[in-house]
């Protein structure tokens, strides 16, 4: 990792040890469950707790990449592995993952060996435990951050590594924060959201949600706890867990997760549960102390950038004079707090291409990049696209050509063609729908960059079964497949956010076949066009007139 | 025959199980009741001179004998399953939260995979099936040698939030 200079949490030789430990536990467990010690019932939570599904047609290994942050060298290894074990490519994921879709059993160790190398690894990447923590991909570079989360983030990572409590949830946990004024981490859609404040006087503190979730019972977070001190988010996120643990139900996998005991108890009640255990737990064992928050923040620490005016004259020549390089700029960058510098949203979303894949190849171009031009480090984000936090405005276009020529530079961050599309019934072994497939069709559909710039921020989200792999409840437009008596049948709303307006969508009328929603989504969002006010993006004018007028305009008459 | 495992070797154990039924008489030294059979026969349980445990189903939480802890020496919890991981949240009450010095005994369908969690919970013991590969649970409770969190336990903190786990499990 010679080349990385911005802020990452590196590996000490402790951390070190407990991944090579766990590498070889997993390595016997697999030994036990070969000689018959372990049942396959018994092996299965094992297993998921290390990444590692049984797909439809093969092994899916999800390999963790914590808030989604990446170093080159990171990169270049999940590269490697994507050659060597699947077939040249990868998946990024909803969850800032990564998942490799073609993997057999017996590689498993030598890949976890390989992951191990460069400090990574696939555990809680599934199983009834706290998963992943996800957060903001411009953490560190957003404009508009006030705390930076990756800090917090990192802090919940370690405390819930291997947790000998909360290890065998009722259902599985998954924490998101935000450290800025605007939510990109879609924390109302989370077991637990965190909002990260500056208190004044340099303190941190937390604003907590509980119980938002999508699956088959959607559920908006609630407000759990406001102003919570920094040395207090271990032991709070203790109390809500072990009344989770103890009080979350166990009898239905469909009514497990913390959302449905929010539903069921009440928020009111619930914060009197989890306060009053918060209280008991309260004391110096696990209070989080500001010493080890400040060594972590040290981890994330600003790299190295130029004093560099806000204007950079090379890169207001090229909008000039390049209209394409000009429309990509526009939409796929975002203001960074430092002056000259740029975020970069690298779309893997090309017309007809597949919602979060990227090839090998690609993996090893986007690495060199972060190297020449963010400082070895990259994010993956929740939306399934990559972003280069740190970028100098004089290089953005030099960034962008080398992007053009690995297929890497498509204008679409945030537009119609910027799907999240869940692996649907073309990997998934739960799924009841394609979602894949269609999403390519979408894309292709509305591939003229000029009708996307034209219809602005529209975020189409899938999912090819109830579970909502793929947010279709707060997709702008939402998707949802359903097996209908064997026929792939598709349910389609509007309105959904996961944003700070986080709002679940409305269906806006009759399901579908598999053949029409292309035309489907065309129609609403010529309805869109037709109806929408100055300035306003698709979810504003659905929120203006309601469901109702697009359901007439898209239902209304015969196509 | 069951076996009761103690710092991941074969312990006696001198405790008998009592069941529900209100006929058998209660044999003599330490038994094990249930919680339905402590409430059914607190008063005769209680004028007897020997040691007494409770068992809790894992759907028992602290709370049911939080007000008589001082009358057992032992607490057994039951796993149903080993995916139901309610008896771990039980134990850490009983001891940090009630003050529980006696012995948590871990009893159902517990794998070696999870004894380091046992420990790390408040678990003093573990009833293993017949069956079980002994070199398994052995080595479970030196497999990981670090943590990333406060818990029970003797362990060494490296700093707050992690710490060097201490194989004996004492």
């Amino acid at each position: 990792m010679s080349h990385l200079q911005a802020g990452h949490y590196q590996y000490d030789e402790i951390d070190r040890r407990f991944l090579t430990e766990r590498v070889e536990q997993f390595r016997r467990q697999v030994e036990r469950r070969i000689a018959g010690e372990l049942s396959e019932a018994e092996f299965r939570p094992i297993r998921l707790m290390n990444g590692l599904y049984l797909q439809l047609h093969a092994y899916m290994l999800r390999v963790a990449v914590p808030y989604g942050v990446l170093s080159s060298a990171q990169l270049r290894q999940l590269a490697s592995i994507g050659r060597q074990y699947d077939r040249g490519y990868g998946h990024f994921t909803t969850r800032q993952n990564l998942q490799f879709n073609w993997i057999k059993l017996v590689d498993v160790p030598a890949i976890l060996n390989d992951l191990a190398k460069v400090d990574m690894h696939a555990i809680q990447t599934s199983g009834n435990c706290i998963r992943n923590v996800t957060t903001d991909q411009f953490a560190g570079a957003a404009a508009d951050e006030v705390v930076d989360p990756r800090v917090y983030a990192e802090i919940i990572r370690q405390w819930s590594t291997l947790h000998p409590e909360f290890t065998f949830l009722p259902r599985k946990f998954k924490i998101a924060i935000t450290g800025a004024t605007t939510d990109r981490a879609a924390i109302a859609i989370h077991d637990v959201g965190i909002r990260a404040r500056a208190l004044g006087q340099g303190a941190v503190g937390f604003d907590i949600f509980v119980g938002g979730g999508l699956g088959r019972s959607p559920f908006l977070a609630k407000s759990l706890r406001a102003e919570l001190p920094q040395a207090d988010l271990l032991a709070y996120l203790e109390a809500i867990l072990r009344i989770y643990n103890q009080y979350g139900r166990r009898d239905n996998i469909y009514k497990a997760r913390i959302k449905i005991l929010v539903h069921e108890v009440g928020i009111d009640a619930l914060r009197e549960q989890i306060d009053a255990e918060f209280e008991r737990i309260r004391g110096p064992k696990y209070r989080l102390d500001p010493e080890i928050v400040e060594s972590i923040r040290a981890h994330f620490a600003s790299p190295p950038f130029e004093d560099l005016p806000a204007k950079s004259p090379a890169f207001e020549a090229a909008l000039a004079r390049d209209a394409v390089f000009a429309r990509w700029a526009e939409i796929n960058t975002v203001a960074h707090r430092q002056a000259g510098y740029a975020a970069v949203t690298i779309s893997l979303k090309p017309p007809g291409g597949i919602p979060g894949d990227a090839t090998s190849d690609q993996m090893d171009a986007v690495a060199d990049l972060a190297e020449r031009f963010s400082f070895g480090e990259l994010r993956v984000t929740h939306e399934q696209n990559l972003v280069l936090a740190h970028v100098r405005r004089d290089d953005l276009r030099a960034l962008w050509q080398e992007l053009g020529k690995h297929g890497l530079d498509t204008a679409n961050a945030g537009l119609i063609g910027d799907i999240i599309a869940c692996p649907g019934l073309d990997y998934c072994a739960l799924a009841s729908a394609r979602s894949i497939s269609l999403a390519q069709q979408i894309s292709a559909r509305f591939a003229d960059p000029e009708q996307q710039h034209l219809i602005g921020e529209l975020k189409i989200k899938m999912s090819g079964c109830i579970n909502a792999c793929g947010h279709h409840h707060v997709g702008h437009i939402g998707v949802l497949g359903v097996d209908k008596h064997g026929v792939e049948t598709y349910q389609i709303t509007v309105g959904g956010s996961a944003a700070d307006d986080a709002v679940l969508g409305a269906v806006v009328g009759p399901a579908v076949g598999y053949d029409e929603v292309v035309a489907k989504i065309g129609r609403l969002v010529d309805a869109y066009l037709e109806l929408r006010a100055p300035g306003e993006r698709f979810v504003d004018t659905v929120a203006r007139l309601g469901v109702k007028a697009f359901r007439e305009k898209a239902y209304g008459t015969a196509a | 025959m069951a076996l009761l495992l103690k710092d991941g070797a074969v312990a006696e154990d001198a405790w008998v199980v009592v069941g529900d039924d209100d006929a058998a008489a209660v044999p003599e030294g330490a038994v094990i009741v249930s919680l339905d059979r402590w409430r059914r026969d607190r008063a005769a349980l209680s004028a007897r001179n020997t040691a007494l445990g409770i068992r809790l189903k894992s759907s028992q939480l602290a709370a049911e004998i939080a007000a008589d802890l001082d009358r057992f020496t032992l607490v057994v919890l039951d796993f149903p399953v080993f995916r139901d991981g309610r008896p771990f949240s039980t134990a850490r009450e009983l001891r940090e939260h009630h003050g529980f010095t006696g012995e948590i005994r871990a009893s159902g369908h517990v794998l070696p995979d999870q004894y380091q969690f046992l420990v790390r919970t408040g678990f003093n013991t573990v009833v293993v099936g017949e069956g079980a590969n002994l070199a398994s649970w052995r080595h479970a409770l030196s497999e990981i040698s670090v943590a990333y969190q406060a818990a029970l336990s003797a362990e060494q903190p490296l700093s707050n939030l992690r710490r060097r786990l201490d194989p004996s499990g004492s």
